[in-house]
């Protein structure tokens, strides 16, 4: 079968948690009506049985396959998801929404609160993982799913997939978290927390009510230049940009010298186009909550029926393989059916967007026989 | 880029279909010693061709821990669940007897502490299958007391330089143990050149398979 990328996508929309119904969250909070941005690929098979949900990472959006009709690049995992591809768009219902907090369609501190007609800012309630996935449960049976086939993602992605378990384990068959934790360590938490500063001392963040005046774009590009370290590795920025210079001397002080200082800049300057300050704060503070170490992931006496798919990768060290053996460990304890894969890459954290080939390998064919076991094998028996 | 991970996408050979013959000797025969329906950890299972003949044949429910990475590709390909990482470590996460036989084929001369993997295998495992090759058949001494060369055979193909094995050791040299650590067995079975070997197995077998079990 040839890969292809899927054509045309359409950005959609699901509302839901209308007051007096709202979303109770886990700190106690309410929060509603709620927007939920998603997109979908593919087709739902007659008994809802294909369906696969993807997971985005920090800065991630919905948007994850496809050509929306004025982009000049796909989604954000296009080389994974489409026909013929590992997420086969032939075979699988492939879903993918935006989370609670964001800023991508999803109501999120930039939205406008409908009690004041004014964007929420900080009046927006703490969000946590757990929210997130509660919300895209509430998608999840809008669209008539009652199991899915997959929940699958990097990163923060996979911090949902996890919780995805840990909350709703019998809706999900099998899980597939790359590149990501039970916890975020305190050096973890150490970068999101000089992020969060970075944005917050920008005197333009105005305590969060910067949205008649502009971004605090120069602490949020800050904020994304960290990212940015955190995400390669020693090995992959010196093949990328070892000491090379950006051009000749222009007798300035403190320009951008070197390569690697332009692509931080606009990797930053291109960020604050497209991300909302203040998604950054909830967004970074869900992570650094999220905790389901020992018993909060699978409880003691709870036997789940999910199989495991957990990838790592050797120069991550944003989120390193220990932490996805941490994972393993708690599965075995549990008997879980589990595959562990620990990917040889050099390129760091941002691996899991770019090891397509070993990735894609890994997820088709466990996905194949995931979904084989279901008795949805037919179609290739005969064939 | 190594590419031969990368299989072809019909989903028959390298897929689910194998056949009795597509496996060897060696594994037949220890597929024999397995109950159908039972459990299996197979600790170095390679690219999991007896996990795979298992699940089909006997209906196991297998697990796989393997070092190589290309191997844990072959594995996945086979729809198998399998574990990336050395046997030395991680064997601690199960609890005692967890499952019906452990799988130490051709694996347990190329760890760093035999002897810790083994009693590991034996906590896990209700039984434990162990494979080796034979380190003193006849073709090995006959190379190493005449021709005053470290032994390479059929069974043995590696040069010193370039051997995954850390551990050498004969047939008597396993049941010397076995009866030193008070371990029972259950059953053996010496090969060589894809047949049995009854008669004089430490010298003339290649391979050695044992089913052993605490005593």
């Amino acid at each position: 079968m040839k890969e292809k990328s899927i054509e045309k996508v359409d950005k959609k929309y699901f509302t839901f948690a209308e007051p007096p119904n709202e979303l109770i969250l886990e700190s106690g909070e309410k929060l509603g009506p709620i927007k939920i941005a998603y997109e979908t690929y593919g087709a739902l098979n007659a008994n809802q049985s294909n369906a696969v949900l993807v997971e985005h990472a920090f800065s991630g959006d919905a948007h994850v396959a496809g050509y929306h009709e004025s982009d000049d690049k796909p989604g954000w995992w296009d080389d994974l998801i489409g026909p013929g591809k590992a997420l086969d768009t032939n075979k699988y219902f492939v879903i993918c929404s935006n989370v609670i907090g964001g800023c991508r369609g999803t109501t999120g501190p930039s939205s406008i609160d409908p009690k004041t007609g004014k964007p929420y800012a900080l009046t927006f309630p703490i969000v946590t993982i757990a929210d997130m996935v509660k919300a895209q449960k509430y998608l999840i049976d809008h669209l008539g799913i009652k199991k899915l086939l997959s929940v699958i993602g990097g990163s923060m992605g996979g911090m949902q997939v996890l919780q995805w378990v840990a909350s709703y384990h019998d809706t999900v068959r099998s899980a597939i978290p790359i590149a990501t934790t039970l916890k975020h360590s305190p050096q973890q938490i150490a970068f999101d927390e000089v992020g969060r500063q970075a944005v917050m001392a920008d005197p333009a963040w105005l305590g969060g009510n910067y949205y008649d005046f502009g971004q605090p774009e120069r602490g949020l590009a800050v904020a994304r230049m960290i990212g940015h370290i955190t995400y390669m590795s020693d090995r992959s920025m010196e093949d990328k940009f070892s000491r090379k210079l950006k051009e000749k001397n222009k007798n300035v002080k403190f320009t951008t010298d070197f390569e690697v200082e332009g692509y931080l800049r606009y990797r930053g300057d291109t960020f604050v186009k497209r991300f909302d300050a203040n998604s950054y704060l909830y967004i970074t503070k869900a992570m650094d909550y999220f905790d389901l170490a020992g018993d909060k992931f699978i409880p003691k006496n709870r036997k789940i029926d999910v199989r495991f798919l957990v990838v790592a990768f050797k120069s991550d060290w944003l989120y390193p393989a220990y932490q996805a053996q941490e994972i393993v460990k708690l599965l075995k304890t549990h008997r879980v059916n589990t595959t562990y894969c620990e990917i040889n890459s050099t390129y760091g954290h941002d691996a899991f967007l770019v090891e397509i080939k070993k990735e894609s390998h890994l997820i088709k064919h466990f996905l194949r026989s995931v979904y084989g076991e279901s008795g949805e094998v037919n179609e290739s028996r005969s064939s | 880029m190594d590419k031969n991970w990368v299989e072809n996408d019909s989903g028959g050979k390298g897929g689910m279909n194998i056949q009795v013959n597509e496996i060897s000797f060696e594994h037949r025969l220890i597929a024999g010693l397995i109950k159908p329906n039972s459990t299996v950890l197979d600790l170095g299972c390679g690219d999991g061709e007896l996990l795979a003949f298992l699940a089909r044949h006997k209906q196991v429910s297998g697990q796989g821990i393997e070092i190589d990475e290309q191997a844990i590709y072959k594995c996945v390909a086979r729809g198998l669940s399998v574990f990336h990482g050395d046997l030395d470590s991680g064997l601690k996460d199960w609890e005692a007897q967890s499952f019906d036989y452990l799988i130490l084929d051709q694996s347990l001369q190329q760890v760093i502490h035999p002897d810790t993997v083994l009693q590991e295998a034996l906590r896990l495992g209700k039984e434990v299958i162990v494979g080796f090759p034979n380190f003193v058949h006849f073709s090995a001494r006959w190379q190493l007391a005449f021709r005053g060369r470290v032994p390479v055979t059929p069974a043995l193909p590696f040069e010193w330089y370039n051997t995954p094995n850390l551990h050498f050791l004969s047939l008597l040299d396993f049941e010397d143990y076995c009866a030193k650590r008070e371990i029972a067995v259950k059953k053996k079975i010496f090969i060589s050149d894809n047949k049995i070997i009854r008669f004089l197995p430490n010298l003339r077998a290649e391979t050695g398979i044992f089913l052993i079990k605490k005593a």
